[in-house]
């Protein structure tokens, strides 16, 4: 069986990814890491998970149906990210970028895991993703993204609270439920495949210092963007 | 039938075994295979057995979104490999699998081997294919029709008046001839077709034939999958050469 994510991607470019449940502050951080590697001269491509137009209409036709069930998912969001890396993350990390990536393969890792596919299929299905340079895993209690997310009045969606699964017919205690089967995977895989720990409870400024810090090394004689325009 | 894949087990699949048979008709396009489906339809209905029949890139979930990628904006060969075994899984949970728990004998005009060795020589890995596919069923019987690519080349040229696009594999820019891409890409398919003939164990059958020929040998290979034997074959008009499988539901061989 192929390994995945393939091991030492070999592209001159180099691959950062962040993985947590949503409300880990995960998204807030990856932009800000981007803004302060920009204002140092780097080139930044920055990417989100789902954000494709090809299957999106399916996803979205299919989710409105009902008539998506766990294999279909799993190979639809397959396809999604199979487009978005040939397309997007690719093309720049093969030029020599720095790849910014709001979520990754590891997202449907434990989403199929949750929803019941066989996580050694998933993983094969995967292998044409390579092994990340750093995967930033935000670690953070199922109950703290419940509250973040009441607090800034988000509605919890459907398939968020993992209601295809019939784990509860309250949304809330769903959404707790399967949250905790994500973060299960989640801290599986944290040893698995080495993720760098970021404890999501710190403020906004610790952890983003952290993230500078565990870069600096990486970034040593990584080429800035006027040395990829101009020689000497 | 148990709950047999090739490896990798569905979630949410019936629990009790699925007792209808899974017979698949492979073969290149030309081979006769859309035509076979028809005979072999009509002669198990006569029989006294329910029949489904399914086919490729028919189902409702991405069948568009397939048409939209072929016409025009390129996909990469992963991207366009995961999207047909989308559509394959669907059509396998919500037509094949619901079929064969009812009973009902499903011939399948094609199935995955013929999405595997399309995926491989536009890239992917036999291994790769193969872990992608795992989750399928294992028919019952597949019937492999095979035919030399002069063949297929008459009947394609016949059926189409040209080539067809996709059929010459003309996205592999194997050649900017159509006449010569088509006869490496029958090439390069039925290399692939060659180790799955024993990895997947096809029957193979010669299609270089007439189809009321042709359909007697398959008969010979479907009967016992019901524990009869196959009729002996008596001498009939030659049936009109059927394309499609919906008009050929009464053929004069099934009579």
């Amino acid at each position: 069986m192929p390994e995945s994510p393939s091991p030492n991607h070999g592209y001159p470019g180099r691959l950062l990814v962040f993985e947590g449940l949503d409300g880990s502050g995960k998204s807030t951080q990856a932009s800000l890491l981007g803004k302060w590697l920009q204002s140092r001269d780097y080139r930044v491509f920055f990417t989100e998970w789902n954000s494709s137009e090809l299957v999106s209409g399916v996803i979205r036709r299919g989710k409105k149906k009902g008539l998506l069930t766990p294999t279909t998912f799993s190979l639809l969001h397959a396809t999604d990210f199979a487009d978005r890396f040939e397309r997007q993350i690719l093309p720049p990390l093969r030029a020599g970028y720095l790849v910014v990536c709001d979520r990754y393969a590891f997202t449907a890792f434990v989403r199929d895991a949750a929803r019941g596919c066989d996580p050694n299929w998933v993983r094969t299905i995967y292998s044409f993703a390579p092994r990340p340079d750093r995967v930033f895993y935000f670690r953070v209690p199922v109950q703290v993204t419940l509250q973040r997310k009441v607090a800034s009045r988000l509605k919890i969606n459907y398939y968020e609270a993992g209601m295809d699964l019939g784990l509860s017919d309250d949304l809330q205690e769903s959404y707790v439920r399967f949250q905790s089967r994500l973060k299960q995977e989640y801290e599986r895989l944290a040893e698995s495949d080495r993720f760098t720990l970021i404890d999501s409870t710190r403020s906004v400024e610790e952890i983003q210092a952290r993230l500078r810090a565990n870069l600096r090394p990486l970034l040593e004689n990584f080429p800035t963007g006027a040395r990829m325009l101009h020689d000497g | 039938m148990t709950d047999r894949t090739y490896g990798t087990r569905l979630p949410g699949m019936p629990t009790e075994p699925l007792t209808g048979k899974l017979v698949v008709i492979e073969g290149a396009d030309g081979s006769g295979r859309t035509t076979e489906v028809a005979l072999l339809k009509a002669w198990l209905e006569v029989e006294g057995h329910a029949v489904v029949d399914t086919g490729l890139r028919r189902s409702d979930l991405v069948s568009a979104e397939i048409d939209r990628a072929k016409q025009g904006h390129t996909l990469g060969s992963t991207t366009l490999a995961l999207l047909y075994a989308a559509d394959f899984a669907d059509q396998l949970e919500n037509k094949i699998v619901p079929a064969l728990s009812a009973g009902s004998t499903v011939l399948a005009d094609r199935y995955i081997y013929t999405l595997m060795a399309r995926a491989i020589v536009r890239g992917a890995s036999r291994e790769y294919a193969r872990e992608l596919y795992s989750f399928a069923l294992r028919p019952d019987l597949v019937l492999f029709l095979d035919a030399r690519p002069e063949i297929l080349l008459h009947r394609s040229i016949g059926k189409y008046g040209s080539l067809d696009y996709w059929e010459s594999g003309m996205d592999l820019s194997l050649s900017r001839d159509l006449f010569e891409s088509f006869f490496l890409y029958q090439d390069r398919l039925s290399s692939e077709f060659e180790w799955m003939t024993t990895e997947y164990d096809f029957h193979r059958v010669d299609a270089n034939r007439f189809p009321e020929q042709v359909h007697v040998d398959v008969q010979k290979l479907v009967a016992p999958l019901y524990g009869t034997t196959a009729p002996t074959p008596r001498p009939s008009p030659r049936p009109k050469r059927t394309n499609r499988p919906s008009r050929g539901r009464r053929t004069a061989a099934s009579e």
